[in-house]
């Protein structure tokens, strides 16, 4: 375990916003929640907090946008997404200005705060809007490497970001690139296409396949979109069987854009794991996982489930 | 520019809407003759813009928060020059730069995509604030309608405008007292429209929105005020200026045929040559 992700995003930030004078981080009061205090400190007169206003939000980056700013806003994902959705679509997807919306605590990460904040379609709903970039960065390592690129695009973009202890799973020499799915290892058997929590799960199913001979290609999918489907058609023929393991919907997230993938270009066999189309509750971490399928244990399962049908 | 010409710009801008809308067959006739007089105040007399460069980055800008007033707002450009005034005649059609909602991305001289009620308020606080942050003196100007201030992000946008020092941001509200469903008053009362921006501790206007010279008037009160923003109530007649469409509910979006267009350019122009 390491320095919390949110405690590392704020001071990436500053970092950042040091030598960018565009940037502006702006909070619907919830600064704490997303390390942002510091921006604040250091940069008082580009933070912005609105109070309880998330629409007001939304449309206030679009303004400073529109103006030549580049504005990170804060929310828990169903507070990003679903609550201020045609603001994102209207005044900031439609108006093409390059707005950074992050929606934390993503699926069941929200833990304790529950069904309200429990969004498990955050990611698809912004999947739908055009001109958007969906990223999830899986660790620390990651997400500094990913913002310099997220500043750089030009475009709104839907970071859904961890906040609390991470485990690194990668080295400061790992390269990322947006929109490019970062292989974690190769395999022949089957390839598992993954996200943010669930690529710890990933890792593990794929140790106890191996132990029985399996051997398993684990594919990062960082990028929810633009998809990478050369990557994807590239796994699916070399391995003949696919799984997706989301902390997600199985509806319209990770697993919809892979089935649409290889349906359009190279049927295989395919397994969403995910959420089955239910809405969240309250529960530690592990209970979720557990009662939601989304364990090492299910997805060892599911490996062994596909392979029959190859 | 002389008060009396501001009268006839504001006539003229109501013929080249009723024409654009005319040609079409159809459109949001009612918003947009109704804010003519402040059309014509803020871009021919009132606005910091280069006529020759839309995108001239020291501009001041213009939100129009009721986007279904668009037309309004490109018959002012066709006639600032900002595209050819035949585009007037492609409004609504396909292809056409011209949308029904104002689009940032595909028409010279839109500041801010709006029309989905309720957003243009936000955007131009952000805007205002952006103003702010660069040290730079423009204003932002945005037009909302009474009924779109039912919209709950109205409220949320008044309540932190409010709390900022953003005298260099000016809002209208297009007073009509119509929307699409009947009179406001009858589906979901705006008012008392001055009181509650105040208790929202705006600097509060509220004027004969087809007076040139009450509109001016407010806008040097405005800017005399500091340190907070100001809102001017225009108190209008939907579709005003052409009878078919005077104080009509069904003003809203209406079917105009040739005939009624041609006879309105006509009376318009009549207009035009008492003042």
């Amino acid at each position: 375990m390491s320095e919390e992700l949110r405690n590392i995003y704020g001071k990436e930030l500053c970092k950042l916003a040091e030598s960018d004078n565009r940037l502006i981080v702006m909070e619907s009061d919830l600064m704490g929640a997303h390390g942002t205090k510091i921006f604040k400190e250091k940069f008082p007169e580009r933070f912005i907090d609105v109070g309880v206003a998330e629409a007001n939000m939304v449309g206030i980056a679009a303004g400073l946008a529109n103006m030549g700013k580049i504005p990170f806003i804060h929310s828990f994902t169903p507070f990003a997404t679903r609550r201020v959705y045609d603001q994102l679509a209207v005044s900031v997807g439609l108006a093409k200005l390059p707005v950074k919306i992050v929606g934390t605590d993503p699926g069941v990460v929200a833990e304790l705060n529950g069904q309200t904040h429990m969004s498990f379609e955050d990611a698809g709903i912004m999947r739908n809007l055009p001109g958007f970039i969906i990223v999830e960065p899986v660790d620390s390592v990651q997400l500094k490497k990913m913002l310099p690129q997220i500043i750089d695009s030009g475009k709104p973009t839907y970071i859904r970001l961890q906040r609390k202890e991470t485990e690194n799973f990668f080295n400061e020499s790992d390269d990322f690139e947006i929109g490019k799915i970062k292989e974690i290892k190769d395999g022949t058997d089957v390839t598992i296409i993954t996200s943010g929590i669930m690529l710890k799960e990933t890792m593990n199913a794929a140790k106890m396949a191996e132990e029985e001979g399996i051997s398993v290609k684990i594919l990062n999918m960082h990028t929810l979109k633009p998809v990478d489907e050369i990557t994807i058609i590239d796994a699916a023929k070399k391995t003949g069987a696919v799984i997706v393991a989301e902390n997600h919907s199985i509806i319209n997230g990770w697993g919809s854009a892979v089935a649409e993938v290889l349906c359009e270009n190279y049927p295989v066999p395919l397994k969403r794991i995910g959420v089955k189309d239910h809405y969240g509750e309250v529960g530690p971490l592990n209970f979720l996982m557990e009662k939601y399928g989304l364990k090492d244990k299910h997805i060892f399962e599911e490996i062994k489930n596909i392979l029959k049908r190859k | 520019m002389e008060i009396s010409e501001l009268k006839k710009i504001a006539l003229k801008i109501r013929q080249r809407t009723i024409k654009t809308i005319g040609i079409l067959g159809r459109g949001h006739v009612g918003g947009s003759l109704s804010i003519a007089e402040a059309l014509a105040v803020l871009y021919y007399y009132e606005m910091k813009i280069d006529p020759k460069n839309p995108k001239w980055e020291e501009r001041d800008r213009f939100i129009l928060s009721k986007g279904h007033a668009g037309p309004a707002l490109y018959s002012v450009f066709a006639d600032l020059g900002y595209f050819p005034e035949e585009w007037l005649e492609t409004l609504n059609q396909p292809n056409t730069k011209l949308p029904s909602h104002c689009d940032r991305t595909i028409t010279p001289g839109i500041d801010m995509t709006a029309g989905s009620l309720g957003q243009g308020l936000s955007a131009a606080i952000g805007m205002a604030m952006a103003i702010k942050i660069d040290k730079k003196d423009n204003y932002v100007y945005v037009m909302m309608g009474d009924g779109e201030t039912q919209e709950g992000q109205v409220w949320e946008a008044a309540m932190f405008g409010g709390n900022q020092p953003l005298d260099n941001l000016i809002a209208f509200i297009d007073n009509n007292k119509l929307q699409i469903d009947g009179p406001t008053k009858e589906i979901n009362d705006v008012e008392p429209i001055s009181d509650k921006w105040k208790a929202f501790k705006w600097d509060v206007h509220s004027v004969d929105g087809h007076s040139v010279e009450e509109i001016i008037n407010a806008l040097k009160k405005a800017k005399e005020t500091k340190n907070k923003p100001s809102l001017i109530i225009l108190n209008t007649i939907k579709g005003k200026g052409v009878a078919f469409s005077e104080n009509l509910v069904s003003s809203h979006n209406m079917a105009v045929t040739e005939e009624q267009w041609k006879q309105a350019v006509e009376t318009l122009e009549e207009e035009v040559k008492k003042i």
